[in-house]
């Protein structure tokens, strides 16, 4: 093979792969400015998954509800049928029920002004279980929100701080930013400080405050370190129900990519030898 | 050999076989570009046997689509299987027809004789279009729904009858229900218009010949029996190197399926796993990755007049520029290899703005990109895109080329 053949080729490969991928290229994700907390979800960790279900049915079912998935789903975990009906089902179900929660819609519209999400697929519409770590950990008081309590990832979030009695009650820091025409030009730790700053530079200067990081006022029943740990397998559990069939899908990708190997080489070597006479 | 006896005097078969296969000489010289063809024709397949094994626990409608979806999912055997399958195949469709689309453009396989392959292709890519923007609906999540009620607008802002268009495209005054089930129908219909499509696009090819990279009819240079001299058989030289394409492909195409089915939110959008909520418009809309270039043009114009028919307009002319093009190009020579500079050049500039009016269409208008907001930008590409044609009988006339060889090169 010639070099400008050579060079043709290899344009040509390098033109069609930037095309397949073309459309990955430059794609960025909107979102929130916090920077998400590493949750360091494993799903070969059975159970971590099986503790963060645990926690999900006494916590979070009581509003929020994983309704396309099956209780059984977690005999996947390595639960028994019966430690499921045991330990998960509050309610004389069967463990092919969908994962539905008892509270009306209705009434979560009154409470919460407006329904509370369905969590199956939470993970996978937030990019992962990072942001329901990070989220789970963002909680606050704030007395001027109608439930007490808000949030650093999802600020004016309707749910109010649920985990508060193992993680106990956080106040929030804040950092005072002075933008000048939306540009951020100084910070500042104290308020006065910031607030005598934006008055001598005058009305173009706008005062911003946001929270730095929180501080626990009221310890909960857990320390810091095992907190994080229930909000790591809470994350985890949500990991794994958004998409349950991930693993097998994986496994399965090897031996298929294996097959096609060997399956491209021969025809490769086929091609070659009925090949040999065209010139 | 009496049962094909036996058939061939009531039909066809081992005519049609040689016609088609045995005996059709394709040129010798068909490099890489030349896979697409047959991927494409593979990616349809795929998409009507999964299509069908997804419609088999499909629910149409707005109260069970999106559950359906989910059970499709975790509780059929192997439905993720088949819905990645599907997903994956979507996008898959459209990179293969666009490298097919583009070799047809570097190599000059729409002009003359072959107007017509290049037509029919034309209308099959048509269809291909609506095909997916109707499948599209049909997960019912938050971007399938937006993403309906922009293009669906597209319609309303036809002057007159605007209102009544998108009225009677939907079935409804908002995108529902009644929406959902006749996009559900066509889906499932039009798949098989592609089919006869690509059948018709295919006679007509046959008809005329392939083309190849450089651009030269092997039918003028026939050997005693009347078979080209640069010739071979479709049959078994070309199936047994399709197979070698499709192998590599599948490699591809599977690594997908099965190690990054959403392509960072590209292929599936993250939006769409949460389901259509009329009372909720997501941040930002965009539809899917192959749409995106058109997009861009559309929100490149600005309105006029009130209306936002012009950048309609401009979005539509964009793809049926296409068909003009046999007509366009007035160089002395098909191929790339023996053209000169100019339409090098030109070609260059013409897929450059392409994939960028795609990245331009993903993100919102007003972003800032060098000190300028990115509708700006997709106002020069637009530009560009379209000067390609526009220009093109006077550039491509200009052109110097190179002597075009008497046979095929290796």
């Amino acid at each position: 093979m010639n070099q400008k053949k050579l060079l043709n080729r290899l344009f040509a490969y390098t033109a069609a792969i930037l095309c397949y991928l073309m459309p990955a290229i430059g794609y960025t994700a909107g979102g929130s400015n916090v920077p998400l907390l590493n949750a360091q979800v494993n799903l070969d960790n059975q159970a971590a998954i099986q503790h963060g279900a645990k926690y999900f049915v006494n916590y979070c079912m009581g509003c929020h509800a994983a309704e396309y998935i099956r209780y059984q789903l977690l005999e996947n975990t390595g639960l028994t049928s019966q430690q499921i009906k045991d330990n998960l089902i509050f309610d004389n179900g069967k463990v092919s029920d969908l994962m539905k929660t008892a509270l009306p819609q209705q009434d979560a519209v009154t409470w919460f002004s407006g329904p509370v999400p369905d969590l199956t697929l939470t993970a996978r519409i937030r990019g992962g279980a990072d942001w329901i770590y990070t989220y789970l950990k963002g909680f606050y008081t704030d007395p001027g929100r109608p439930l007490g309590a808000n949030n650093t990832l999802y600020p004016n979030v309707g749910m109010p701080n649920v985990l508060w009695s193992l993680e106990g009650i956080k106040s929030p820091v804040y950092r005072y930013q002075v933008k000048h025409q939306g540009v951020l030009e100084r910070e500042f730790t104290d308020e006065a400080t910031a607030v005598a700053y934006v008055e001598q530079q005058g009305s173009e200067y706008k005062l911003e405050k946001v929270v730095d990081h929180l501080v626990v006022t009221q310890p909960g029943s857990l320390s810091e370190a095992e907190f994080d740990q229930v909000a790591r397998d809470i994350s985890a559990f949500l990991d794994y129900i958004a998409e349950p069939m991930k693993q097998e899908r994986q496994q399965l990708g090897w031996w298929v990519l294996l097959f096609l190997s060997v399956f491209s080489t021969l025809a490769y070597f086929m091609k070659k030898a009925w090949w040999e006479d065209i010139h | 050999m009496s049962l094909i006896n036996w058939v061939d005097r009531r039909f066809p078969a081992t005519k049609v076989w040689n016609e088609h296969l045995a005996e059709y000489y394709a040129p010798k010289n068909f490099n890489f570009w030349y896979f697409f063809g047959s991927l494409a024709l593979l990616v349809l397949v795929n998409q009507i046997v999964t299509g069908v094994w997804l419609a088999m626990a499909y629910k149409p409608s707005a109260a069970e689509a999106f559950a359906s979806v989910e059970y499709i999912m975790r509780d059929m055997d192997y439905g993720w299987l088949i819905r990645y399958l599907h997903s994956t195949g979507a996008s898959a469709f459209f990179v293969v027809v666009y490298l097919h689309m583009f070799r047809g453009l570097i190599y000059g396989s729409y002009r003359e004789p072959r107007e017509l392959v290049w037509i029919i292709g034309l209308v099959i890519y048509l269809i291909m279009m609506a095909t997916a923007f109707f499948g599209y609906l049909l997960p019912w999540g938050q971007m399938s729904y937006w993403g309906a009620q922009v293009i669906v607008n597209l319609f309303a802002a036809v002057p007159f009858v605007g209102e009544d268009l998108s009225v009677w495209i939907r079935g409804d005054y908002v995108i529902s229900d009644a929406t959902l089930n006749r996009f559900f129908a066509l889906h499932f219909l039009l798949p098989f218009v592609l089919a006869a499509l690509v059948f018709i696009h295919i006679v007509a090819l046959h008809k005329v010949g392939s083309n190849n990279p450089d651009g030269i009819e092997i039918k003028q240079n026939k050997d005693e029996q009347g078979i080209p001299k640069d010739g071979i058989r479709f049959h078994p030289y070309y199936t047994v190197k399709d197979t070698v394409g499709v192998g590599v492909f599948l490699i591809f195409f599977t690594a997908v399926v099965f190690f990054w089915p959403d392509v960072g939110g590209l292929f599936l959008e993250a939006p769409n796993f949460e389901p259509a909520n009329p009372l909720k418009t997501p941040e930002h809309i965009a539809p899917v990755w192959y749409f995106t270039p058109f997009y861009a043009m559309l929100r490149a114009i600005p309105p006029m007049f009130g209306s936002q028919f012009p950048g309609v307009l401009v979005m539509f002319a964009s793809i049926l520029i296409l068909f003009a093009l046999p007509w366009l190009d007035r160089s002395p020579v098909k191929s790339i290899r023996y053209k000169g500079g100019i339409f090098k050049f030109a070609i260059t500039l013409f897929a450059i703005s392409f994939v960028i009016l795609g990245y331009l269409g993903m993100i919102p208008s007003t972003r800032v990109i060098l000190g300028l907001e990115a509708s700006f930008w997709a106002q020069i590409f637009t530009g560009l895109y379209f000067l390609f044609f526009i220009l093109m009988p006077w550039y491509s006339r200009l052109n110097q080329a190179q002597p075009v060889p008497e046979r095929v090169t290796a």
